[in-house]
């Protein structure tokens, strides 16, 4: 019993070593979504082009989209703009654009400047889809099935890598868009 | 400048100071002291999903602003804490509760502490009894080892006398 008791500081250590240990590389600024699983949340709110259509939840129904929250007020967003842009010509992917607290000149004018990946975007002023979906930092983008169910919310840029291991899987299983 | 003097206005600017920190919160109007008194209890228990550190109250991130609103509206709409609590979380996750519920996944997290005590308790318990039960006996010399220990003491004193 003694003899046993002698190694209890190297079991520990072992213990926490690999609890610690499978800690790293973990970011612990990636959350889950509350909505995996979920329908998109209701939501009544503008088209960015055109302010006096009203856009909802319908919009995701019938066929797979990403839901990208960005604005220009988001470094990150310029930076994963290119991307988003070829996800939309190469890959052919719908993606609807949620512009989160932003201004609508602004916006505009960084679709005309930038090029314009989004099938359609949701002008969200206030941030109150935005909120809804649990939305803590753009750009954040969520895969959502052709019955407007989420499968993931992405915090951070999609680039190509990110797309290969996160999104393509999901767009084999739920289907090709717009195909 | 004498040292009093000096004192003073460290004092007073030290105690000055704190306004600033004050000024930090948005302004929210309660109906009474215990309405503000539940609100500050409610956001202090939110934690941001941003500044992961911080809860809601502390945070100046955009989205505990946001949180802090939600909170106040749906207080002001005579929403119950849980209520406010559970939609929260079902658009942030679990997360965001500095208090989790106490389930299945997270009994560990409420009973260690407790359980830590406990075995704390246990082992000076043990270790109390054990010592308590060894020491005299273990202090106390035969007779026969008595005179050897004298006899190696007194041995030490001759030698070094002669050195």
């Amino acid at each position: 019993m003694k003899r046993l008791l002698m190694f209890l500081p190297v079991v520990l250590v072992v213990v926490l070593g690999v609890i610690l240990f499978a800690g790293i590389g973990k970011d612990p600024n990636r959350l889950d979504s509350a909505l995996i699983g979920k329908p998109v949340p209701q939501f009544s709110l503008a088209d960015l082009r055109a302010a006096d259509q009203q856009l909802g939840p319908e919009l995701f129904q019938g066929q797979v989209s990403l839901l990208n929250v960005w604005g220009t007020w988001c470094p990150a967003c310029r930076d994963e703009h290119d991307d988003l842009l070829w996800l939309a010509n190469e890959k052919d992917v719908r993606i609807v654009g949620l512009n989160y607290k932003d201004d609508r000149e602004g916006a505009l004018k960084w679709l005309s400047d930038l090029g314009d990946p989004y099938a359609v975007n949701i002008y969200d002023p206030r941030g109150s889809l935005g909120f809804d979906l649990g939305v803590y930092g753009a750009p954040e983008t969520y895969f959502i099935d052709a019955e407007g169910i989420v499968r993931l919310r992405h915090v951070g840029v999609v680039n190509e890598k990110v797309w290969n291991e996160k999104f393509q899987p999901l767009m084999e299983e739920y289907g090709e868009s717009r195909s | 400048m004498t040292a009093p003097a000096r004192v003073g206005i460290l004092l007073a600017l030290m105690l000055s100071s704190v306004s600033v920190f004050g000024q930090s919160q948005d302004v929210y109007q309660f109906d009474s002291r215990e309405q503000e008194q539940r609100f500050q209890t409610l956001i202090a228990e939110l934690r941001c999903p941003k500044c992961q550190n911080q809860n809601i109250a502390d945070s100046n991130a955009p989205i505990s602003k946001d949180m802090r609103e939600a909170v106040y509206r749906m207080m002001s709409d005579g929403a119950s804490n849980e209520e406010i609590t559970n939609a929260l979380v079902s658009r942030f996750g679990e997360f965001v509760r500095y208090k989790p519920e106490v389930d299945s996944r997270t009994i560990m997290l409420w009973a260690t502490p407790a359980l830590v005590v406990f075995i704390g308790v246990v082992v000076v318990l043990l270790t109390v009894r054990r010592s308590g039960r060894a020491g005299p006996a273990a202090g106390a010399l035969t007779d026969e080892e008595r005179a050897r220990a004298s006899r190696l003491l007194y041995d030490e004193d001759q030698n070094d006398r002669s050195s």
